[in-house]
Parts: C-alpha cells; sequence; structure tokens
C-alpha cells in the first residue's frame, strides 16, 4: 500500500530524515498525518476525505478518540471511523525515536486497513504494537508510576541513586538504571507526560513526583 | 532459595551446612546442587576439581544443634514472621555469641524479625534474587538495631561470597519487589482493562526500552500464585493501590494457569522446565 504524507507541524515520531519519510509518495492511498498538529489538520480535512480512505494519525500523549467522532458513535457503530487510527514513534523525553510504533485502534475498526497500516510501518523497518485508545497507551501507562514511584522512594532517602539503578539492573537485566534514564532524558519531560497521563486517569500514581514536579516548573521558568 | 544460597556460600570456599527439618527436602537439595554444579562443569564454568572440593564443602542436617559453631545462619523459609521468630529463638540459644543472623526475607521488616531473634544488634537482611546461585545481586538491609559492627562483618561476608551487595533501608519490598509487584500489576491491568494483547504489551516494553523480558512473560517465570502471594503482602504492608493483587490473578489461578510451570500463564508454552533449575 503507499501512502502521502501531510505534515502539521514539528514531528516527535520524525526529528530527522527516515525511510519512512522517504517511501511515501504524494498520491498515495492511505494519508499519514505527521506533527504536533496531525489530530487538528485531520478534523480540519475530514469532511473532505473519501470515507474509504485509510487515515494514521499521529499522537502524543492525547488519546485518538479526541479527534474521531467516538462520542457520536457510542450507541450508532455505522458513524464510527473504522479505518482512522493513531499512532506514535515511542520515545523517551530528549532520548531519539525509538523503533517501536504504538498503533492505536479504535473502538470499531476495519481489520485489512489495520493490517495494511501495520505492514506499512513494519516495511520501514519498526516493531509495531497494538493497542487499544487509552491513556498512556502500553508504555507511558506502565513506565510513568514506576518513574515516580523510583523517585519518591530515592526522595525518600531508601537507597543511593547508584544503589537503587544498580539493583535495577542487576536484579532484573534493564539496560540501564532508571535514574541514569530519567537524567538522561529528562526529568522535565517526564513530569510534562506523567502530568498529562494524571489529568486523563486521575491515578495519583501518575502525579509527577516531587522532584521531576520542580524540574518542570524550572524548566518553564527558565524558558 | 536456600539450596542456590548454599551454593553460593559453598563455591565462595565457605564450609556450609544446610539445614531443613525434613530429610527428604535435603536430599532433594543435595540433587538440584550435583545437577547444577555438575551442568556448570559441562559449560567450562568450573572444573570437575572444583566442583568435588564444593561437595566436600557442603553438608547437610535435620538437626539445628549442629549450626551451633555457624559464623552467619542465613535464613530462607517461607515468608511467616511467626515461624521465622520460632526459628530465630531457637537459634539463638545455640548459636554462639558472635554469629550473625541474616534473613532473606524479600517483603518482611528486618527489624521485626531481629526483634523476636534474641540479637537483634547481629541481625542483617540479605535478600538475595532467584536463582541465587545465578544472579549476583544481593539487597542488605539493617535492621533499627544491627549494630555496626554487623553490618561491616555481612557486609564484608556477602563480598566474599562473589555477590554484589547494595544497601537499602527496612522498608517493605525493599528496592526490587517494592519496584517491580506494582509494576507487574499494571501489566495485568492492562490485560484486564483490554488495552492490548499480553505479546503486545512485552513488545512494546522490549522494544521501548531494551529489557530482556515484557512483564507477562516475567509473570510467567515468577507465577501466579507467587504474585498473589507477594501482592497480598505488599499491599497489606503499603496499603497501596498498585501493589494490590489485581482480580485476573486470581482467576488464572483458579484456572490453573499458572504460568509457565503449568505450560500456560499470560502465554503458551510447551516445555515447562524453568529457568535455574
Amino acid at each position: 500500500m503507499s501512502y502521502r504524507i501531510k505534515w502539521a507541524g514539528a514531528s516527535r515520531s520524525f526529528p530527522e530524515r527516515h525511510a519512512f519519510l522517504d517511501n511515501a509518495s504524494a498520491e498515495g492511498d492511505c494519508l499519514v498525518y505527521l506533527g504536533e498538529c496531525a489530530g487538528k489538520e485531520y478534523v480540519a480535512d475530514r469532511a473532505s476525505l473519501r470515507t474509504d480512505t485509510i487515515v494514521a494519525i499521529e499522537l502524543k500523549d492525547e488519546c485518538l478518540g479526541v479527534y474521531t467522532d467516538e462520542a457520536e458513535a457510542l450507541l450508532d457503530a455505522q458513524r464510527a471511523s473504522k479505518r482512522v487510527f493513531g499512532f506514535a514513534r515511542f520515545r523517551l523525553g530528549k532520548a531519539a525515536p525509538t523503533q517501536l510504533i504504538e498503533l492505536v485502534v479504535p473502538r470499531e475498526h476495519d481489520e485489512v486497513a489495520l493490517q495494511a497500516l501495520k505492514a506499512l510501518f513494519e516495511n520501514a523497518g519498526f516493531v509495531v504494537a497494538i493497542c487499544n485508545d487509552f491513556p498512556g497507551r502500553i508504555v507511558n501507562y506502565l513506565i510513568r508510576p514506576y518513574y515516580n514511584a523510583v523517585l519518591r522512594r530515592y526522595d525518600e532517602k531508601l537507597a543511593t541513586a547508584e544503589d537503587l539503578d544498580t539493583t535495577l539492573k542487576m536484579g532484573l537485566g534493564y539496560p540501564e538504571g532508571p535514574l541514569a534514564l530519567l537524567d538522561r532524558t529528562g526529568l522535565a519531560e517526564h513530569a510534562e507526560t506523567s502530568q498529562a497521563l494524571y489529568e486523563a486517569l486521575g491515578d495519583s500514581s501518575f502525579a509527577p513526583a516531587r522532584l521531576a514536579a520542580n524540574a518542570r516548573l524550572a524548566a518553564k521558568s527558565n524558558a | 532459595m536456600g539450596t542456590g544460597i548454599a551454593i553460593v556460600a559453598a563455591r565462595a570456599g565457605f564450609r556450609t551446612i544446610v539445614f531443613d527439618a525434613r530429610e527428604d527436602a535435603l536430599d532433594r537439595a543435595r540433587q538440584q546442587t550435583e545437577a547444577f554444579l555438575n551442568k556448570s562443569v559441562a559449560r567450562g564454568k568450573l572444573s570437575a576439581e572444583e566442583v568435588e572440593s564444593i561437595l566436600a564443602r557442603w553438608s547437610s542436617t535435620t538437626r539445628l544443634e549442629d549450626l551451633a559453631s555457624s559464623d552467619v545462619v542465613i535464613e530462607a523459609v517461607f515468608e511467616d514472621l511467626r515461624v521465622k521468630h520460632e526459628l530465630f529463638s531457637a537459634l539463638d540459644a545455640i548459636c554462639k555469641p558472635t554469629t550473625i543472623f541474616a534473613s532473606n526475607t524479600s517483603t518482611i521488616s528486618i527489624t521485626e524479625i531481629a526483634g523476636g531473634s534474641g540479637r537483634p544488634d547481629r541481625f542483617v537482611g540479605m535478600h538475595f534474587c532467584l536463582p541465587a546461585q545465578l544472579m549476583k545481586l544481593v539487597e542488605m538491609s539493617p535492621g533499627l538495631a544491627t549494630s555496626d559492627d554487623t553490618w561491616q562483618r555481612a557486609w564484608d561476608f556477602t563480598v566474599q561470597l562473589g555477590q554484589k551487595p547494595v544497601k537499602t533501608n527496612d522498608t517493605p519490598g525493599f528496592i526490587l519487589n517494592y519496584f517491580l509487584i506494582p509494576y507487574n500489576n499494571d501489566a495485568i491491568r492492562l490485560v484486564e482493562a483490554g488495552v492490548a494483547e499480553p505479546a503486545e504489551i512485552d513488545k512494546a516494553i522490549k522494544t521501548a526500552l531494551g529489557y530482556p523480558m515484557g512483564p507477562l512473560e516475567l509473570l510467567d517465570l515468577i507465577g501466579m500464585d507467587t504474585q498473589r502471594l507477594l501482592s497480598e503482602a505488599m499491599h497489606g504492608l503499603t496499603n497501596e493501590d498498585r501493589a494490590a493483587c489485581p482480580p485476573l490473578v486470581k482467576r488464572m489461578i483458579a484456572a490453573g494457569w499458572l504460568g509457565k510451570k503449568t505450560g500456560r500463564g499470560f502465554h503458551q508454552y510447551t516445555d515447562t522446565k524453568m529457568f535455574g533449575a
């Protein structure tokens, strides 16, 4: 399946040149919205798109349902946007994007379209994990409470940073300890994502830990 | 787990006595030890001569009195404070005054166990990771009353064992279990909520973070029965929501889906042999 790309600001998934961008064509069947305003751009275009167009919208922390007729389709599945999917290439704070694409499936979806879109990303060298439209998707849902707990317990002097990281690396085979990783990828960036999920889920384990919240405030005041 | 710890001690050159009240348990421990050491020879990790001397340092007993002259006693009985108190109380009457008592507990407070040992100043936490004979990490915790001399001797002993000690405060789950149990429960809740299939969750975590195993693969190794026990113990101590055992775990236990050991957990297995067995 061929695809075309419509840009709507800077893309967090593709900050640099990539085979996925190079392989797009102007007349592609599938429409990929990239950039920080990808969802809004789709909403603006929606009425003019053919109903059988397969659409992929780049997401940040928000859900796909923000941009589709999810609420209107609640009791009428016929109105659901079955060929509109979300995706995000996982990227932790300031680190480079990983090879993971979390492909977000709407509540009602066209399976053929889903598999075509999955193949499209896989052909560009990505590992694709399919998930439903849920705040945090898979990875952020799992790691943000864990990182907050690590920061909180470090704050409470459970152990030194070195011993905390050593324990989790040696005990679980992690390539990098959580504190070194947060230091490298940005505490403020962690706080931003965690805060967004806290607001979406109302679960206190997502409330940014003090150290991260302070780093976010400091970054804002220095901006 | 005691079998693995005993292998570590005997392999490091210490005369090691394994105590269990049941003779058959000691027979199994000896068989597992020999099997592990023979495999180490086959893999070129140890020579046949080294194995011979390790086994010569390894002995077992059903008589607690035989531990009287030990310099260190490491307890690895199941997680029941009353049972641990009874054991240490009996040992206190038998062992020499300088013997250090250590507990391999992963959840119970070291200070609480030490409180019933008769020698709280000569007591430390030494939490080995499974399988102890392969994993280098030991989480060490002083109790509130642990003396500086005891702490230093226990720390030096752990280094002499060839292990890597890390110091953690005496709080529930120490470092590893405090973070791992709720994280694993969160992964189970993602499955419960229908957010993604187990294979997709494992794939996402491994690809995004470079972890050697996804959380649901790890849970299949840990076993749902163990995860339930750990969660209930941790939740009972911390009252933290994320530590509470998800209902799906209880349903999986009821269905016999305990994990790799029963051939089915979040994934299905044809080989039920466990790592380190």
